[in-house]
């Protein structure tokens, strides 16, 4: 088969889905959920093929496939395009695949396909439910159908189109192309619902944040450009390229250029994956729909940027050679990564609403990838972006399987609650039994729960990591992370399924249709089953029983393989027992017991800290005093008003007053009948100019014309003095 | 000589103005037929001058020349190489939009679309002009119909002080051009106007630093550099919506486009020795643009500083005067060209039905004008520079031009385009989206047919060039080769 074109259709359905879903099949709804579903079906086994392949023995290892094509006839390369498979695209690719697949049968379900249309709802806010006669001629209220229905599947479609794009493109001009039109869908998903204002401030909020990492990442490309003469993958992570990027000093700082567009580029990754201090457009992004959410957790946004990050390690890391001084990328990474693990760690504690949690857990375990990579743990940095995305995907659909459900109960009991809020809920598990079968999976991968889920094998590995490269301070700031995630994650599970239900809603939930729970189950099948793949050949006991495929398949991507030491210490390992089980234990012991209106226990435990987390440390209030206000101040009151209004436009003024005065000046002495017609006019209108005296217009034309006409003529007439 | 191709685009609109001035007034009905039968004509011949350029040969194609004033050097001379070709197309679909979205204008009908053919006719004999009195000529008959057309169909607060300054700041960037394109007439070893001539005339160093700054500047301050910006923002937002959509869709490109062909291509030297110092200007119009266009409150002045802001990108291409920079700037001029005649066609439409450019006292028009919102949202996202429009294909190259010759340049040129995202999505939140405000629940309606037409012409150019750039990349780029040459790189 040729794999080659393969490669070159993956992401070509989903953009046809998109452009036939706006342009022809916006009025029916079934026909763009097909539509969208068919395109992303496609993709899916085209890069089930493809996977195939690349795992065989006549895979990637042998050779990575390598097609491009000039998209321009250019002189230059920049423009060329052009596709790649190799290890690190073929695992992409397949978890991609899967959640995207698995997040668009969802949305069928959650924007409730086949119910009625809304009482009131109109395009831009969420549907509010509409009222059915039942048989006994009851009337109650029911789901109601999202009123953008198709608009939603052209927009997903588009997004799914974008990170295929980025993760089969072989340089890096292309995945920029993927990367901002990620940043797009992320707006107009986010802001989807944009009668509601908080939705499209967050729409806006996420774009501008992503985007100053962009430009950031686009300085870096220029200069990479620059100096390697080339984008494609090929070329800048060739030796020699490398090379001269580790030995020439770039103008900053003593930095070496490798060193300075590594960073410029990973200020890009800390806006797309959202690390601090650019992470303030994830938690708001839950103003989307859910299924968006999942896809900007899990299948697409967040993880393209920890991909660009692996795919950039080349450079990066370019110089290390093992052991514990880091380059500065890497350093930067380190402590980025692990700083924002435990800060992020610590916001999600203090979180009400089922998604922000989620939402904070994404960016402390995007931390530990980051952190991985800093400390040079490349397989490890990539084992864990792929668990994570199949168990965030699980989460995030899951939890909007129960807010689904619990909407259903809002509906039935006319309450006025808010069905996202954890406190409202309680008890789902026998309501909602798979959503909650599938969420505690995803639930104890995200923890770490040991040897059976996926999130297990790929923690331990990067807390191994770390250990055995002698990163003590990076090794315990993730194990503290590890308990604390392992904590808010049993308080939501706890909060959310256990004890009895807090509201009256909860207690009238319902499980949500198959389109919903099937993606849950084939996901949850994924966060497991994901880890078996990578088990470490020195783990005790299990170690060697599985050959530990991952780190031989992902590892083969550097040269002369990963620096990381081979041993495997117990105290890792012990730890990560510790800190998951401990975790999910404490947090199971603190809120099993919550009663309806029984303050949580966060609150008087953490006391005045409490508050300082529930607001995020108050970072959003921090950027808004110290650079938007400020920048505002100074557009307005510098640039514009000063700068604009005074200096440029008062100089043009004070020449005119000249002119109005020189005007008058001749008139009074030189008394002659045809300047002195010129000059009254010029005298006249110039006098507007200064005074901005607003006339009305009738009758003033003609002057205007014949001012024009005599400046014009004044014009010729000094050409021609000129001329002879 | 072939079939004089140029001369009948040229004269067209001249011919179909002045038979709308003459017989406007009896037959009132068939102005506007006439009006876009021309505009229309226009437009078919400069696709047919873009179908037929060979690229292979380059160069200067469809050539016309006759002896006029011989004893001068002035002769009737003209042709267009690859990047004429693309702003007589851009000058094609702004005159031809602009026709239909000023069909509702009924206030001395025959006067505006009589004055608006004669603006087609300059601004077409710029770009086609192969001699440099030629190129003045028919640059300084646009003045009459365009300060007319400001101070009589303009907006009436600030239709006259528009008007009045941006003739001003025009007649003082001639006068510059002037006197610089004098002295070197008056130096060129055969005393001739051709350009033709006048590229091979190999100015001395000295002549080349001296004149190039009059000349580059000269005409410059038509394209709205910095400090000469200020009749942009203020002309624009003055004008009448079709005119605003020529002058900063075609007309700021008349004045780069001249800068381009005069002083840049004439004077490499000069160029040279100059660019540091255009780089620094244009620097300044990228960001002080996008900060000011941040914060206006006038829908209209948004626009009109965010021109300012990516005229600046074209200057840093020209001024990075490598193989990037330049190609960038073609295509940045014919892509901003058509960026902004939308934009400011939407502002026109926006602004017949609300009658107010106040942003904050509109809202939620996407609504009412669907696809309005969409032709805006995809000139946003031609001006942020997103891949698959063209505002990307042109701007990735300038970026790059500008990093080879000056990093900051290129870093700060970058920045801006945050700047530039922040005030574009913040406007089409407030405008199109929102709350809509409770009198526009009923008054306002759904834009005509031709404004939809007008809008997804120029929407399908930008999406067109952005997926498949090499529309017009080949033709930019036999362009920037032949001036690479002048200036000794390739």
């Amino acid at each position: 088969m040729n794999y080659e074109l393969l490669t070159w259709l993956v992401p070509v359905p989903p953009l046809i889905a998109f452009f036939v879903i706006v342009l022809f099949a916006n009025r029916s709804n079934k026909l763009s959920h097909s539509l969208a579903i068919i395109a992303a079906g496609l993709s899916w086994l085209l890069s089930m093929f493809i996977f195939v392949w690349a795992i065989g023995p006549k895979g990637v290892l042998q050779k990575p496939l390598v097609s491009s094509i000039n998209w321009l006839p250019t002189a230059d390369t920049f423009l060329k395009i052009g596709v790649q498979i190799d290890a690190l695209s073929a695992i992409t690719l397949f978890f991609v695949a899967w959640t995207v697949l698995m997040i668009f049968v969802y949305s069928i379900g959650y924007h409730n396909y086949g119910q009625p249309k809304g009482d009131h709802d109109q395009p831009g806010l969420p549907p509010h439910g509409a009222t059915v006669e039942s048989a006994n001629a009851q009337s109650h209220k029911v789901m109601s159908i999202e009123p953008m229905y198709a608009r939603f599947f052209a927009f997903i479609s588009l997004f799914a189109f974008a990170m295929y794009l980025l993760v089969v493109s072989n340089n890096l001009l292309t995945l920029y192309i993927g990367w901002e039109i990620m940043g797009l869908c992320s707006y107009l998903l986010i802001g989807f619902w944009y009668a509601k204002p908080s939705a499209r401030a967050a729409a806006i909020k996420a774009f501008l944040t992503t985007r100053i990492g962009d430009v950031f990442m686009l300085i870096g490309l220029a200069s990479l450009y620059t100096i390697a003469g080339s984008l494609q993958y090929e070329v800048i992570f060739s030796e020699k390229v490398l090379q001269s990027l580790v030995q020439n000093a770039s103008p900053f700082f003593g930095m070496s250029w490798a060193a300075l567009i590594g960073l410029l580029i990973f200020i890009g990754v800390v806006g797309k994956s959202s690390q601090f201090p650019l992470h303030v457009w994830l938690p708001d992004a839950m103003e989307g729909p859910t299924p968006v959410s999942a896809m900007i957790h899990a299948a697409t946004m967040v993880s393209a940027g920890v991909y660009l990050a692996i795919r950039f390690f080349p450079i990066l890391s370019a110089g290390w050679e093992g052991g514990t001084v880091l380059t500065t990328p890497m350093l930067v990474m380190s402590i980025i990564g692990s700083f924002t693990a435990l800060f992020a760690a610590t916001i999600a504690l203090s979180q009400r609403d089922i998604k922000r949690v989620l939402a904070y857990s994404t960016i402390s375990q995007l931390g530990y990838m980051i952190a991985a990579l800093g400390i040079g743990a490349y397989v490890a940095a990539a084992f864990h972006l792929v668990t994570h995305a199949f168990f965030k995907a699980l989460l995030f659909l899951g939890s909007g399987s129960v807010i689904h459900g619990m909407e259903h109960g809002v509906y039935h009991e006319g309450e006025h609650i808010d069905p996202q809020d954890m406190f409202n809920m309680g008890g789902l598990y026998k309501k909602m039994p798979i959503t909650f079968a599938t969420f505690v999976i995803g639930g104890l991968a995200l923890s770490g729960f040991p040897i059976i889920t996926a999130g297990f094998w790929s923690k331990d590995e990067i807390l191994s990591s770390a250990f055995n490269g002698s990163f003590l301070v990076v090794f315990i700031v993730l194990a503290v992370s590890a308990f604390l995630t392992a904590f808010y994650t049993m308080r939501q599970i706890t909060l959310v399924f256990l004890g009895k239900p807090r509201t009256n809603a909860a207690s009238h939930a319902h499980e949500t249709p198959i389109t919903m729970t099937l993606p849950l189950i084939v996901l949850s099948f994924f966060a497991i089953a994901a880890g078996w793949v990578g088990i470490p050949k020195a783990f005790p006991g299990l170690g060697g029983l599985l050959p530990n495929w991952f780190s031989d398949f992902v590892g083969s991507m550097l040269h002369g393989g990963e620096h990381a030491v081979e041993h495997h210490s117990l105290i890792p390992l012990f730890t990560s027992l510790f800190v998951s089980l401990g975790g999910l234990f404490t947090g199971y012991l603190v809120y099993r017991r919550m009663e309806k209106k029984t303050e949580d226990p966060m609150v008087w435990s953490l006391g005045s800290i409490y508050k300082m987390l529930e607001n995020k440390y108050y970072i959003d209030e921090f950027y808004t005093k110290v650079f938007i206000n400020p920048a505002k101040w100074i557009a307005e009151k510098v640039v514009y008003i000063w700068m604009d209004l005074k200096i440029i436009d008062g100089i043009l003024h004070g020449i005119s007053n000249f002119g109005l005065w020189t005007g008058n000046f001749l008139r009074q002495k030189f008394d002659v009948p045809v300047i002195n017609r010129g000059g009254d006019n010029l005298a006249k209108s110039t006098k507007f100019i200064g005074s901005e005296i607003r006339i009305t217009q009738t009758g003033k034309v003609q002057d205007y014309m014949f001012l024009a006409l005599a400046l014009s003529l004044l014009g010729s007439v000094i050409f021609l003095i000129i001329i002879f | 000589m072939g079939f004089p191709i140029l001369s009948i685009l040229i004269f067209i609109p001249l011919f179909a103005g002045i038979a709308i001035l003459i017989f406007g007034r009896k037959k009132p009905e068939a102005i506007r037929p006439v009006a876009l039968v021309a505009a229309s004509l226009v437009l078919v011949l400069t696709f047919i001058l873009w179908a037929t350029y060979s690229i292979e040969n380059a160069g200067y194609q469809f050539v016309e020349q006759f002896s006029w004033l011989p004893e001068l050097g002035i002769s009737y001379h003209l042709g267009v190489d690859g990047i004429s070709i693309a702003m007589l197309v851009l000058t094609g679909l702004v005159v031809f939009t602009g026709v239909l979205v000023s069909w509702k204008i009924n206030d001395r009908p025959e006067e505006f679309f009589a004055y608006l053919m004669f603006l087609a006719t300059s601004v077409l004999g710029v770009f086609s002009s192969l001699d440099l009195f030629m190129l003045f000529f028919f640059l300084e008959i646009a003045v009459f119909p365009k300060y007319l057309m400001i101070v009589i169909w303009g907006s009436p607060q600030t239709r006259v002080y528009g008007g009045m300054k941006l003739t001003l700041y025009l007649f003082i960037g001639t006068m510059f051009a002037i006197v610089g394109s004098l002295a070197i007439y008056f130096v060129s070893p055969e005393r001739s106007f051709d350009l033709l001539i006048l590229e091979k005339a190999g100015f001395a160093a000295s002549v080349q630093k001296l004149w190039f700054p009059f000349i580059f500047l000269g005409f410059a301050i038509l394209g709205g550099i910095f400090p000469f910006h200020s009749w942009a923002p203020d002309g624009h937002v003055a004008a009448p919506t079709a005119i605003s959509m020529l002058l900063a869709g075609v007309e700021m490109k008349v004045g780069v486009f001249a800068a381009l062909r005069v002083a840049i291509m004439l004077l490499p030297e000069g160029a040279r020795y100059w660019s540091t110092w255009i780089l620094v200007l244009a620097t300044i119009n990228v960001v002080y643009g996008a900060f000011i266009a941040m914060i206006q409150k006038d829908f209209k002045y948004v626009i009109g500083f965010s021109s300012v802001s990516h005229m600046g990108l074209v200057l840093i291409g020209f001024a990075s005067l490598n193989y990037n920079g330049l190609l960038g700037a073609g295509l940045q001029m014919f892509s901003h060209g058509v960026m902004t005649a939308l934009f400011f066609s939407i502002v026109g439409m926006v602004y017949d039905q609300t009658h107010t450019r106040d942003i904050a006292s509109l809202g939620g028009l996407a609504k009412k004008m669907p696809f309005a919102a969409f032709g805006f949202i995809i000139a946003g996202l031609v001006s942020m520079g997103m891949p698959g429009l063209s505002g990307f294909i042109a701007e990735i190259p300038i970026y790059m031009g500008a990093w080879q010759v000056a990093p900051i340049v290129a870093i700060i040129a970058i920045i801006s385009i945050v700047i530039t995202a922040a005030y574009i999505l913040l406007t089409i939140r407030k405008v199109f989206f929102g709350e809509l405000p409770a009198q526009y629940e009923a008054s306002v309606h759904d834009i005509s047919t031709k404004d939809k037409i007008a809008i997804g012409l120029l929407s399908l150019f930008m999406i067109g060039i952005g997926l498949l750039p090499q529309l017009m990349v080949p033709l930019i780029e036999s362009g920037v080769n032949h001036i690479l040459a002048l200036l000794g790189g390739v």
